[in-house]
Order: C-alpha cells, then structure tokens, then sequence
C-alpha cells in the first residue's frame, strides 16, 4: 500500500496489532511527520539501529499512530545525520538527543543539541550502541557538565533538587528557578538510571529477552511483557492461544488496577491526608497478596512470556478474585466520595499543576495524564487487540488537566477496570494457554504496542541469527510526559511539586534506559 | 468527617501484630522490635538509595509502609536525609551515573552505618549484570552488611534482612 500520496512503500507487519513499515528519504521522513501531526496522528517512538555490519548505514526510526494504525517509517542517515522533527513533534526532542548520545546520529536543524542520556559514564565520541562498541573497556567516569538553562533577573534564585531525593522514590535531578515560592522555570536532567538495557537486549536469546523487557520499568512489568511477547509473536508469525490473550488482558488490568490505587493513597498523603494511604494501599496489599496465591507473583513478573502466559485460573481462583473485585469496588466508591467532599483534599488538588486540553495535544502529552487533560487516546478503545475488541472498554476522559483531574481519572478508570475483569472473568475461553515459539528467520522485525496504566509501551524488535536479538528498543510513555511535567509546575508553588510530580508517577527506569 | 470515621472503623486495624497466623512470620517483627530498641533506642532511621533499580525493589519498600506490615510501628522510619540515617537500603544494581551520587550518600551517613542491598540487582547486578553502563553489585561500589536477595524480595524478605544487619552489626 501507498502511505496517501507521499509515495512511500509500506507493507503491513504480522503481528496482533495493525503496524505498517516502510523505508523514507530525507524529504519522505518529514512531509509524512508533517502530514500525520496535521492529520492529528501523534509521535509515539523514534529510535536508531546500527546496520553498518550489513553494508548499510547507521538508520533512524519513527512510529507514528495515525488512523487507527501504527507507521513505522526507517531513514537510513548515510551521512550521519537526519532532518529534525522535535519542530514538528516537541517531544522527539530529547528522543533526538538519546539517539545521538547512543549512536552518534544527529537530527539536522534541532534547536536543542544537548546531551540527553549521557553523563560521565562514556565519551563524547563514544556510542554504546554501535555494533564496534566494546563493551569490556568501560570508560573511566569524567566530570559531568550539563548546560542547564539560566534564569535570570531581579529575586530569581535555583534550587536544584537529587539525583537522591527524599522519599523512596527513583533519582532525577530537578532545577527549579524561583522568586520566593513561586516557580518560575523547572529544568529536568534524568538518566542517572542509564543501565544499559538496549545494549544488554542485543546479548540476549528471544527467549531470555522476555524477563528484560519485564523489568524495563517494574511497575510496568505486565504491560513490557506483553508489548516484548506481541513482537516476538510477530516475527516469528504465531497467534497465542485465546485463553491465553485473555488472562493477559486479566493481569494488565489487575496491575492498572493495583498502581492506580498506589498513585490514590500517595496523593492523598502528599496533600496531608493519611488516611487516604491506609485505606489504598491496604486493597493494593490484598490484590498483591492474591497475584502472589494465584499466579506466584505479587507483580506479576514473567506470568507472559512469548506463546501465551505461564499461569491459569482455575474455578476457586475466579472465585477468589470476583469475591476481591467486590470489595474493592465498595471501597474505592466510598473512599472516591470521601476525596470529592474533603475540602482540604480538594484545596491541593484543583488548579494544581495544569495542563490545558491545546497545550497537552500540541505536545504530546500520552497515557493517563493524557486523558485528564482532555486527549482521548486509549488503545485499547481505539486500535483494540483481542481480547479488547470483544471487552469493549468505556474510555475514561477528563479536561480539567489538574491533580484532581489526573485522580478522577485513575478512579474512574479503577472502576471501569473492575468491570473489564467481571466480564473477562465470564467469558474466559477454554484453550491452551501456551504455544510453543518457532524458529525466528533472521532480520525480522516486529512491534508491540499495549496500553499500560501509565499510557502506550511499545517494543521494537529486530532478530539477529540463531533466535536472537539483534535489536530491541523499548519505549516508555514517559518521555512524552515528562517534559509536560516541567510545565505543569510553572506558576505553582515548589512545595506542590511532590503532588504534581506524583500525580502524574512517571517512570525514570523506562526512559533512561 | 463522619465518612472517614466509619470507613476507619469498617476496616479496622489491618496491622499484622504478632499473630498466630504465621509463626515464622510473628518472629521476624517482634525480635525486630526488640533488636532495634536494644540498639538504636527506639528508632532506626533508614534512608533509600535507588541506584538504578528497574523500580520494582521500590514498590516493595513502599509496600512496608501498609497497614498491614506498618513498618513505622516497630520504630523503624525512613528518613529524608543520609546525615539522620542509621542505615543505607539500596536498591538497583549500581549505574556509572549513580556511583558518585551513592558514594557521596555513604560518606554522608555518620557512622556507625549499616548497608543493606536489595534484591537480585543489588546482590549480583542481577539481569543488568555489569557493562559500559553500569557497576554491577551494590558491594562493587560501597561495603555492604547484608543483601536480601528477589526479584523483588518480598516485604518480610526486606524486614527480615533489616534485622539480619542490625545483628551483624552486634558482633
Ligand atoms: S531485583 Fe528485580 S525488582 Fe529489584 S531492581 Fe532488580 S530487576 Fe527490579
């Protein structure tokens, strides 16, 4: 099929989601970005690989949602370099600047050249990611410069914030310009987490890739195993059985349920109410202790793998978590009425960190945060794979774009979660739930993409010979979001930060990668 | 109000006080109890490091703070500074980018200091292993009393392991 009249190539990908792929020019690459961001589509992940070892060039990637389906458009940069698209996209920009920082591929005409996931640990004309990268000669730590933004003027002053923060929560640095409270520029700089994943995938079986992918981001660990099976389904052409698309559906909705509960009770607690953590993370406990009895992990860690899942429901399991949907049900009802009539709850959480409905379409903000800003994407509504199509969700969205938002949405969408699971637990089809994987050919290249509680994950997979992984690229709705974040502060008060940033919970494993 | 109230009362203390449910279980938090009063007078102040964990060891140390293992009922309370902490908890296997951030922790926690490493990651480096990007171990970057191993250690693994150090610590 053409792309409209770009006269691009592109071929549809196997797999359970409907991915098309095709290979652009310079000029290709942007009049498609253009006419897809006119078209409302959206960026969803850009990426490079390394083909120098196959006679062909260092290459960029980008996958674009645009009419009810994924495009995946490939620019081999001969000369080391691509047209810039953070103009088109403002979230490709530090996508861009990952790129160049792994692979030393630069984006032509980007405003913003700085570095992104590098700090001190390798060179400047190092890149971990090229296939001559030697892994065993790790480079000595150097200092560390990052060019931070300046603020300047009459009271302004900085706080810079981490990597080490002061609760139990994951290191970033944060620079906030102020003139007395009041937030005047927030600057983030992440990566202190960079571990080297995408390098560690390219070591790996298919097989041994799955518990990776599960632990990209460990809150996120049903949604990555999903996306990493989806792809490696892909490409080696097989369809999992019914029951056992189905019980992935049960544990993406059950971890949905369990971080939005999470997320509930800490907002409540950062805005000086207690009891709102008792009360969450005591059904958060119960649910986890029963993915513990009944599936032999309380996050559900390596219960999908590749060909199906690993663990059945048997009739006492239904019963037990039907018996548990009950309770929380009844709970997360009165305990949602209990937020709206707090006043002091409501105090924080209205007008808190907003983004506007045309600010959050315009730059991309995806997932959850999202939806309470008013962009109604939810694949599981709009590209819905099965079981989703047979689910019919009921998409949860919000324009408010403040924390009180941000929690309706998560209270609602426990709500609507709940309901998902009754029927799934109904209609649970009777089959195998594990197929066995065949040889992958060499050079095959296959796409996840799932709707995750925090918004869309997507794995991008490439095999290499002998079933194993040449490439994967594991992406993160959070680098979408966390630029948005930075502006969600402005105008409000440092001391509202930790609600803010918790009310949108990105991840920081996910995007450092 | 009266809302809070009754929700409070419909669902009662959650905490699982020195039960008879699980004998293993009861052992851990009371000697944990006794230990830390013995030696740290009543209060263990423990601060986190996440040095480049996938996240899932946090979910488990947040998971302490539940009704259900209330972790501050035994004394034991997380702390927001290194300077007021008697113990490091750190999770991850260690990234090049959080090695000085970690180091600098450690020497900022007075001593005598305690170091647990948590889970798979912290024990070994565990699925990141070592490379160009990160350090492997917790121990590779600073001395560490135990390390509780999991993918992630569940809460009483952690408690478990909290008690362990506190132990070596005695000797
Ligand atoms: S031990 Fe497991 S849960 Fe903990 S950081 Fe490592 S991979 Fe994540």
């Amino acid at each position: 099929m053409r792309f409209e009249d770009l006269q691009i190539q592109v071929t549809q990908l196997p797999g359970a989601m409907p991915v098309w792929h095709g290979c652009v020019d310079a000029d290709q690459w942007r009049e498609a970005c253009l006419h897809v961001r006119d078209a409302g589509g959206r960026l969803v992940a850009l990426w490079g690989t390394d083909d120098t070892d196959r006679g062909a060039a260092l290459c960029v990637h980008v996958a674009l949602a645009w009419q009810s389906r994924l495009m995946v458009l490939s620019l081999p940069a001969a000369k080391g370099s691509y047209p810039d698209i953070a103009a088109i996209f403002p979230s490709a920009n530090r996508m861009q600047r990952a790129v160049h920082d792994l692979l030393g591929l630069r984006a032509d005409g980007a405003v913003d050249q700085r570095k992104w996931l590098r700090h001190a640990a390798w060179p400047e004309n190092t890149f971990p990611l090229r296939r001559d990268f030697d892994d065993a000669a790790t480079c000595t730590n150097g200092v560390d410069a990052y060019p931070f933004v300046k603020v300047e003027g009459e009271g302004v002053h900085e706080i810079p914030v981490g990597p080490v923060h002061a609760g139990t929560i994951e290191p970033g640095h944060f620079r906030f310009s102020v003139v007395g409270e009041g937030v005047l520029k927030l600057e983030e700089r992440l990566g202190y987490k960079h571990k080297g994943i995408e390098k560690r995938f390219e070591s790996m079986t298919l097989a041994q890739g799955a518990r990776l992918a599960g632990r990209v981001s460990g809150d996120s660990t049903v949604a990555y195993a999903w996306a990493y099976a989806m792809a490696v389904e892909g490409v080696t052409g097989i369809t999992p059985p019914p029951r056992a698309l189905w019980l992935r559906a049960l544990f993406l909705e059950r971890e949905r349920i369990g971080q939005h509960l999470w997320d509930l009770g800490y907002m409540g607690n950062d805005a000086g109410l207690a009891f709102g953590l008792a009360q969450f993370s005591r059904l958060r406990e119960d649910m986890l202790r029963t993915n513990a009895a009944l599936f032999g992990h309380r996050y559900l860690m390596d219960v999908i793998c590749p060909g199906g899942v690993a663990r059945d429901v048997d009739a006492d399991g239904i019963d037990r978590i039907r018996h548990e949907l009950k309770e929380i049900v009844k709970t997360v009802v009165t305990l949602r009425a209990i937020y709206i009539d707090h006043a002091g709850l409501q105090d924080r959480f209205v007008d808190c960190g907003r983004i506007r409905q045309d600010h959050a379409a315009r730059l991309g903000l995806g997932g959850l945060a999202g939806r309470a800003s008013g962009v109604a994407c939810d694949l599981r509504a709009q590209i819905p794979s099965s079981p989703y199509d047979e689910l019919g969700l009921n998409m949860v969205v919000r324009t408010g774009g403040d924390v009180a938002a941000r929690a309706t949405v998560r209270a609602d969408e426990i709500v609507e979660s709940l309901r998902l699971i009754e029927r799934i637990l109904s209609n649970l089809p009777s089959s195998d739930i594990l197929i066995q994987t065949p040889d992958a050919p060499e050079y095959a290249f296959g796409v996840g993409w799932v709707e995750g509680w925090r918004g869309e994950v997507l794995i991008a997979l490439e095999t290499g010979a002998a079933n194993r992984i040449r490439r994967c690229h594991p992406h993160d709705p959070s680098w979408q979001n966390w630029p948005l974040l930075e502006r969600a502060v402005l105008g409000n008060i440092v001391p509202d930060f930790p609600l803010i940033n918790k009310s949108f919970n990105l991840s920081y494993s996910g995007q450092d990668l | 109000m009266y809302q809070i109230l009754k929700q409070i009362a419909i669902t009662g203390i959650k905490t699982e006080a020195p039960p008879t449910t699980d004998e293993s279980l009861r052992v851990v938090a009371q000697r944990l109890k006794a230990e830390v009063l013995a030696h740290f007078h009543g209060a263990l102040a423990i601060r986190h490091v996440d040095a480049g964990s996938c996240n899932g060891c946090e979910l488990e140390i947040n998971a302490l703070s539940n009704p259900y293992y209330n972790i501050e009922g035994l004394g034991i309370k997380f702390v927001a500074s290194p300077r007021h902490a008697d113990m490091l908890l750190v999770t991850g296997p260690v990234s090049r980018h959080m090695e000085t951030a970690l180091r600098r922790t450690y020497e900022a926690t007075p001593d005598p200091k305690l170091v647990v490493a948590l889970g798979d990651c912290g024990c070994t480096g565990g699925i990141f292993g070592e490379s160009y990007a990160s350090c492997g171990r917790v121990s590779n970057v600073i001395p560490v009393d135990v390390a509780v191993p999991g993918c992630p250690p569940a809460p009483y693994a952690i408690m478990q392991g909290i008690l362990t150090a506190i132990i070596v610590a005695k000797t």
